[in-house]
């Protein structure tokens, strides 16, 4: 392989300045037309871990662990398999039978209900869901809270059937983002006050980006949530009409197909 | 040819004794599209391969008057369908008044159909006749009519002239920081993209944020006289309260959609488009033209937002282009691979919707451009994405979308390269607008044959100068 071609338009000092100024990939260089090998491969890689984290299967005893000693409920949303939760949306924002019948059992009555959820980054949700979870209860500590509902095939949406049968009034879903060739194991909080089938997501108030790249820190997150989730509480709603100047989280807007 | 009985019932035919029967003109319409997993999504898709051909034949022997009488959306619930017949254009549908759905796809195929027929016929053809007429039609068919259509526009620089192919520059920042930008602004320019737009799409719907992009962009482009136009897609609310307070605003964007409902998803109707539209024109920062709008659109808007009225996603997706043309934009392009695998599952489906919508925005006068890309959770790589764009090149695309390396870092999605649009001018023998051309030759990016300067042959003094002042 030949070592990556610089660019001599623009002097080398130059662009390891202007390179600081973004995490885009410039100043690549060129061979012909096309990009030096060395950038195809790292590309490649990119792709690859963010394809591995979108069809990576959750390790659903390992998080259990991480929990631990934080009672925990299994559920699986209406889509049977990752192709199908591609394809579906709509299933992966509904219950299995089999889960529905389980929450309808255990019931409950709680302030705040966690769901952590799959979604399109199980890798995410692996390496960073749990301590987010202890992160947001220490930031909520005189609230009830409910069991941990760990989530599979889980899309957004599957928060509002789990949290109406636990009784929650507030839900919190914890979910891995659409991985990016720079970060593949991103998280978002979903929260949705007085959950129910048929919120829409105008409803809810989403904070994105917690990962360890240059993101939102746990504690930075939580600590937004602490806020949203008290305001929430204090006003009986969520979503749009609870967006603030004051907090960097932005109401919820169809962009993460999560 | 196969046993084949089209009844004079509406919406049925017999294939060897087999009879389908479709419910209406949007059932007819939906199966008879390529397979893709929106309309399963939606339960509009064919229920079996067999079925789809024969919503074929069928729609093959449907007159296109049919879609004058009969709206596959409500007009007295939907300004798009409004529009779309309230101007229907009829001395231009005149000499194809008589055409079946089929014989428009001979006629479009023939030599009659020249440059100046289809440019003649243009604002006679609505958005269903231009759907269901596709649906008849294979890749190459999709290729062959599309490079035949000649739509110009122009503000700086003049997109769609025979032998050109125009890139937009994309230097997203996922903190907009304007140096960031900057600095992806000046790779683009050196591989010569950016003809078509400098057009960045900011991290937060903030108007102050915006407000400062847009006048980063402005000075940069004064400052070394650069042939082109800016454009910050912010939402175009937003870039009224931006061009009221006096900012140098080039192009007005929005993301528009094939129903009255759906567009209401995005924050718009007709209304403020037109608001928006007389205040950009109104501006007058044009030089060589005066098209300032730029709309962006893509196949499964309309379902995502619940607002599709049962229409399949190909469909509603030429129904946008209704709303597009409708304020004479300098660029519509499709971004056809963004919104995920629920909409357009793989490669094969992401390629045949961007020749799909690149023929209809052309058969409909739209100076048609695509986002040729795709999400990490699509069945879809690089190799697809070399096709699709070589295919649209072929056909006569007007622009493409590049970002550096491929990697969009603000909205986590993949697009095309600057060094694609390299490659694409290279093997096709395609130059950029000629005012863009002109200056990349004037500032030493390219030598004065055209090509871009040899990595080896060092800086002008100019492009030094630049990097410089950026740096």
């Amino acid at each position: 392989m030949s070592p990556p071609v610089s660019n001599d338009m623009v002097p080398g000092e130059l662009w390891a300045r202007l390179r600081q100024t973004t995490p885009a990939r410039i100043a690549l260089g060129r061979v012909g037309h096309a990009l030096p090998l060395g950038e195809v491969l790292d590309f490649q890689l990119a792709h690859a871990r963010a394809r591995d984290a979108v069809h990576a299967a959750l390790d659903v005893a390992a998080l259990e662990g991480a929990l631990a000693p934080l009672p925990v409920r299994h559920v699986e949303s209406d889509a049977p398999d990752r192709a199908t939760y591609l394809r579906r949306p709509d299933l992966g924002r509904r219950l299995s039978p089999r889960s529905a019948a389980l929450l309808a059992e255990t019931g409950g009555r709680h302030d705040v209900v966690f769901v952590i959820g799959d979604g399109l980054s199980a890798t995410g949700v692996q390496a960073g869901a749990a301590r987010l979870v202890q992160a947001c209860r220490t930031e909520l500590g005189d609230l009830s809270i409910g069991p941990v509902v760990i989530a599979q095939q889980a899309r957004v949406a599957l928060g509002d059937p789990i949290g109406e049968a636990l009784g929650a009034r507030v839900c919190v879903m914890i979910i891995g983002e659409r991985p990016g060739l720079s970060v593949n194991d991103s998280l978002g909080i979903y929260m949705t006050f007085a959950p129910r089938t048929g919120r829409s997501d105008a409803e809810r108030n989403c904070i994105s980006n917690i990962h360890g790249a240059g993101g939102l820190s746990p504690q930075e997150a939580a600590r937004t949530l602490g806020w949203l989730l008290r305001e929430a509480l204090r006003r009986q709603l969520s979503g749009v009409d609870l967006k603030d100047d004051q907090t960097p989280a932005l109401p919820f807007e169809d962009q993460n197909p999560a | 040819m196969s046993a084949v009985e089209v009844s004079i019932l509406p919406f049925t035919c017999d294939l060897g004794g087999e009879r389908h029967s479709f419910e209406d003109l949007r059932a007819v319409l939906a199966a008879a599209s390529p397979a893709r997993s929106g309309d399963e999504l939606a339960g509009l898709a064919a229920t079996s391969a067999t079925q789809r051909v024969a919503a074929r034949w069928v729609l093959a022997d449907l007159p296109l008057t049919v879609f004058l009488s009969e709206t596959v959306v409500p007009y007295e619930r939907d300004e798009v369908t409004r529009l779309i017949i309230d101007s229907h254009d009829a001395a231009a549908f005149a000499p194809i008044a008589h055409l079946t759905v089929g014989g428009f796809r001979d006629w479009l195929l023939s030599e009659a159909a020249d440059t100046a027929a289809l440019a003649g016929i243009a604002r006679g053809v609505t958005p269903e006749m231009a759907a269901a007429v596709s649906k008849l039609m294979r890749a190459q068919d999709l290729i062959a009519v599309a490079k035949k259509i000649r739509v110009v526009t122009a503000f700086r620089s003049t997109i769609g002239l025979p032998g050109r192919l125009s890139t937009r520059l994309q230097p997203n920042h996922p903190a907009d920081d304007p140096r960031g930008i900057a600095a992806a602004v000046l790779d683009g320019l050196l591989h010569g993209v950016g003809d078509a737009v400098i057009g960045v799409n900011p991290a937060t719907d903030s108007v102050p944020a915006a407000t400062t992009l847009i006048r980063m962009l402005d000075e940069l482009r004064e400052r070394y006289a650069i042939p082109t136009q800016s454009c910050v897609l912010t939402h175009v609310t937003n870039a009224l309260t931006i061009m009221e307070r006096g900012a140098p605003v080039d192009l007005v964007f929005q993301s528009v959609a094939g129903s009255e409902a759906a567009n209401a998803g995005f924050g718009i109707d007709l209304a403020v488009l037109r608001e928006a539209h007389g205040a950009a024109r109104a501006l007058g920062r044009g030089t060589v033209g005066q098209n300032a709008m730029y709309f962006e659109t893509g196949q499964g808007s309309a379902l995502s937002a619940n607002a599709h009225h049962g229409v399949d996603q190909q469909t509603m997706e030429a129904r946008a282009y209704a709303v597009a043309r409708a304020f004479d934009p300098l660029l519509v392009n499709t971004v056809v691979g963004f919104i995920g695998p629920e909409y357009l599952y793989d490669g094969k489906q992401i390629i045949r919707a961007g020749l799909e919508d690149h023929f209809c925005g052309k058969l409909l006068g739209l100076p048609m451009g695509c986002d040729v890309c795709y999400t990490n959770h699509a069945e879809a790589d690089q190799d697809d994405m070399d096709s699709l764009m070589t295919l649209l090149t072929v056909a006569g695309c007007s622009f493409l979308i590049c970002v550096p390396g491929s990697d969009d870092v603000m909205l986590s999605y993949q697009s095309l390269s600057n060094h694609d649009a390299l490659y694409l001018r290279s093997v096709m023998g395609l130059r950029p607008a000629p005012e863009f051309e002109a200056w990349l030759a004037e500032t030493g990016i390219a030598a004065p044959d055209g090509k871009l300067r040899s990595l080896t042959d060092g800086a002008s003094s100019f492009v030094r100068r630049l990097a410089e002042s950026l740096a």
